[in-house]
């Protein structure tokens, strides 16, 4: 056993640095484990963006396609659905979309990028479930408004382009994801990209 | 008027810890909840370790790094493995390439596998060069041996899940093992494969034992290992004790730290030093060597030149198709060598079996009193310099093709493997011994 | 006295291993998973000769194209040839009961092939097609005997002719191919085609564990941290031991 004092600051001080450095390492060795959770390759690929050919599409008719597991609706438009979507923003929540719930691009009275084509997340913004579209029936919902998706699980209805109307379960109007027309027939649903 | 300090002494309230700050409050309530302060001590802050552990000490505290790291990276791999003979081998690639680190986790899992075998044997040849499993730390070496075969077994069924060529075929001869086994043999083993091949029956159910039964079985007997430990002491380099007799101990010749009065009430402790901190930093530092070890395999060979990831298991289970070569991995090797050796079904697995059982047999077979080589007899230095050799050429052997050369020299080995235990008991009986020294040298 | 018997026991060990290899020692690939232009032309190679028969089955192109320096949107272009989308596995549309019609056996998938094997066997195997008429396709090769592909890259190198030697075996004397020459009838030269064989190898070898390099490049960080680490702890230890020493 030595006799040389107990130098307290340099053991101190050791053992402050080992504990960081220990400390740091232990959060480095967290990260696989962490990283590990992320969507992978396969998930990603899943739900890479989506190619819709949209040349068989009739006015007035809705289709679905699956982008990462969600219903997306693309939807055109006829001239009086347009016209009749200007008759009732007074009822709307948010009828000039100030909420984030679409890109700059769709951010204008029809929440799409071509005023007769419309592309939405077809899930209510209340609890996830699926709207129905109720193709020339939304008058019995809201009166002068033929058509609208209406939301079989606490009520909610949406106009058009979305837009949630008031005194409905459902705060905020439909999400719109992501899309590009890479030409006049195609749209790639889940990536906005520049187009030459 | 009474202050509340006051008050508070009124009470009668004995506790020697004053109440200062946050930290020691909290602890004070889960003190007279749970025994938290009093196992820290006991058991670390004031357990009397002898001073003299050297290098070969590391090695229990590495086996619980290892285990940790096994439980942890393992559950992690459970998340994206999917038991299933049609699944089993695409899982595991997609690990290894569509999920994030995924190659890591299995990477530190599969060299982790390795890893436990070298840290358990090295642990175990400690304790065989240390005297470490006589009286009175029998029933700790049993629960050592009872974690090697657990081990063993774990390690056996996880190398079935990747379901590559070596997995099915490995686990193929090896559940064949149990055919030998007169007259229950075949139903035996129909039983434990649950069809009439390794199939995916066979995987699930291993899949259940290796995730979930032998962990618990591995943690709990680790557990009763150290609570063996704690109870008779550890064994150190000099094979004496550090516990004497209550009053044998002068005072000036006690050490200057503060042990538990668990083991100062009932004797007198010499030339142990508390395990936290000085063994705590030592291990802290033999950790960091190790995992620079580890970590070198992991990052930069984790297959080990065919050690650690055998190559025909990069390739998915076949029934049809025998690999041309099929070994266990490494560290079956040195028993299934010793099963090779002998020409006959039944005897080869029942020497296999004995291999083993002898080593659990060492408290009883070695009759010295004296623990340590460094005391022993100059035939006891021999007798381990030659099972070393022997345990290392049967792990050789045992991972070569089998030639006549190589058959000849496992049966040779076989022979001085089981000597050592003979030769053991025969010498110890009244083997001459150096004397010992009364405290710990260095 | 132990020390020299482990050292004769390693000595014996290349012996041992020698005897179990094949009949031709394996040449050297020297691959280098750091050459991205090697890993493309081998990529280039594999989607044009080898995929038309063998899979990559747990590859997908997209990693791929990313790993070894292709723009996805180039990759898409001229390396996907059927309608696989960029995120899919490398497959082709061969059935496998058709395959194993064919060739006598399903083409294996060659994902981990360089893993089963290993690269240097892939590069021997690719230098040593040699012709040999009594075969189905008209080939056989010196590391894999009796082998039931044809020589695909036979328009690359030529149709290499064997080199035989006289081999006592026993009390026989036999035959046997121990190298290979080409006809000249391709349109590579043998240093080209030694290149070629050598990105096909090295691409193979890279899709065997794709991690490779990032595994290192982490791993090289990790241990410079633990290296740090052990010299701080060493002198914790130390400073604590004090007491006791």
């Amino acid at each position: 056993m030595s006799n040389a004092p107990v130098d307290n600051s340099r053991r101190r001080f050791l053992t402050i640095a080992t504990s960081v450095v220990g400390g740091v390492g232990a959060a480095g060795a967290a990260v696989p484990f962490i990283a590990s959770w992320n969507p992978s390759e396969r998930a990603k690929s899943a739900g890479a963006p989506v190619e819709v050919d949209i040349s068989k599409l009739e006015p007035g008719q809705l289709i679905r396609v699956e982008w990462r597991g969600k219903p997306v609706w693309v939807i055109y438009r006829t001239p009086k659905m347009l016209e009749q979507m200007k008759q009732h923003e007074d009822q709307l929540r948010d009828p000039n979309s100030d909420e984030a719930q679409q890109l700059e691009s769709a951010k204008n009275n029809y929440r799409s990028k071509r005023e007769e084509i419309f592309v939405a997340v077809g899930i209510c913004t209340h609890l996830g479930c699926s709207p129905t579209f109720m193709n020339g029936g939304f008058g019995e919902k809201v009166e002068g408004t033929a058509d609208g998706f209406f939301c079989p699980c606490h009520g909610s209805k949406f106009d058009m382009a979305g837009r949630v109307f008031q005194n409905v379960p459902a705060p905020l109007n439909l999400e719109i994801p992501p899309y590009t027309f890479l030409d006049d027939t195609t749209i790639l649903v889940g990536e906005e990209q520049e187009v030459a | 008027m009474t202050s509340k300090y006051e008050e508070q002494t009124a009470t009668g309230d004995n506790t020697t810890t004053k109440s200062g700050g946050v930290v020691s409050s909290v602890v004070n309530w889960i003190d007279d909840r749970i025994p938290m302060t009093r196992v820290w001590n006991m058991h670390i802050a004031q357990y009397p370790a002898p001073k003299n552990f050297n290098f070969w000490y590391l090695f229990g505290s590495l086996a619980i790094l290892v285990l940790v790291n096994q439980i942890v990276t393992g559950i992690w791999l459970t998340m994206n493995f999917v038991p299933s003979a049609e699944g089993a081998f695409a899982s595991v690639e997609y690990i290894m390439r569509d999920v994030e680190y995924g190659w890591l986790l299995r990477y530190l899992h599969s060299t982790g596998a390795s890893a436990f075998f070298v840290v358990v044997y090295l642990h175990m040849f400690r304790g065989m060069i240390y005297g470490s499993y006589q009286k009175p730390r029998e029933l700790l070496w049993l629960f050592g041996m009872l974690i090697f075969l657990a081990l063993m077994a774990e390690a056996f069924m996880g190398y079935l899940l990747p379901w590559g060529q070596m997995s099915f075929w490995g686990a193929q001869v090896i559940i064949s093992l149990f055919g030998a086994i007169p007259v229950i043999g075949e139903d035996l083993t129909l039983w434990i494969r649950g069809d009439y091949v390794i199939s995916g029956a066979t995987l699930n159910r291993f899949f259940a034992l290796h995730v979930i039964a032998l962990p618990l079985v591995l943690v709990i007997l680790v557990f009763l290992h150290i609570v063996a430990l704690h109870e008779v002491g550890s064994n150190n380099p000099d094979g004496i004790e550090v516990k004497r007799k209550k009053g044998s101990v002068a005072e000036e010749d006690k050490p200057k730290f503060k042990f538990h009065e668990y083991y100062t009430s009932k004797k007198d402790v010499v030339d142990a030093i508390p395990f936290h901190p000085y063994y705590t930093v030592k291990d802290i530092l033999g950790v960091a060597g190790f995992l620079i070890l580890f970590c070198w395999v992991v990052f930069f060979m984790p297959e080990m030149n065919g050690f650690f990831l055998e190559a025909p298991n990069f390739e998915a289970a076949n029934p049809l198709k025998t690999p041309e070569h099929i070994f266990p991995v490494w560290y079956f090797t040195p028993f299934y060598a010793i099963l090779r050796a002998i020409p006959d079904k039944l005897f080869g697995v029942v020497a296999m079996g004995a291999s083993i059982v002898m080593l659990a047999l060492l408290p009883w077979l070695d009759r010295g009193k004296v623990r340590s080589i460094r005391y022993r007899s100059v035939w006891h230095k021999l007798n381990i310099a030659q099972f070393v050799v022997t345990f290392l050429i049967l792990g050789w052997a045992g991972a070569t093709p089998q030639t006549v050369q190589s058959t000849i020299l496992s049966q040779i080995c076989t022979v001085t493997y089981f000597m050592f235990f003979v030769l053991l008991y025969v010498y110890s009986k009244n083997e001459v011994t150096k004397p010992l020294p009364t405290r710990l040298t260095k | 006295m132990m020390k020299k018997l482990l050292i004769g026991l390693f000595a014996l060990l290349p012996t041992f291993t020698m005897a179990a290899g094949p009949t031709m020692p394996l040449m050297d690939a020297n691959i280098d998973l750091r050459d991205k232009a090697s890993l493309q032309r081998g990529a280039k190679l594999f989607m044009n000769y080898c995929l038309g028969c063998h899979q990559m089955q747990y590859q997908r192109y997209e990693r791929t194209f990313r790993d070894i320096g292709i723009p996805v949107e180039i990759g898409k272009e001229t390396l996907i040839f059927d309608d696989s989308k960029v995120g899919s596995h490398i497959l082709n549309a061969m059935s496998k009961e058709d395959a194993a019609k064919w060739f006598g056996a399903a083409p294996p998938d060659l994902t981990l092939i360089s893993r089963v094997k290993s690269p240097d066997y892939i590069y021997t195997y690719l230098k040593s097609f040699y012709r040999d008429e009594s075969r189905p396709f008209g080939v056989n090769n010196v590391v894999f005997p009796l082998v039931g592909m044809p020589h695909v890259l036979q328009e690359l190198q030529g149709l290499p002719m064997p080199i035989t030697e006289e081999v006592v075996e026993g009390d026989e004397t036999v035959t046997k191919v121990v190298g290979v020459e080409t006809d000249g009838s391709g349109e590579m030269s043998d240093d080209e085609y030694d290149q070629a064989a050598r990105d096909l190898t090295n691409f193979l070898a890279y899709v065997g564990e794709p991690s490779r390099l990032e595994s290192e490049a982490i791993g090289i960080k990790v241990l410079g941290f633990l290296v740090i680490f052990f010299i701080l702890a060493f002198f914790l230890k130390k400073e604590y031991w004090r007491d006791v020493h």
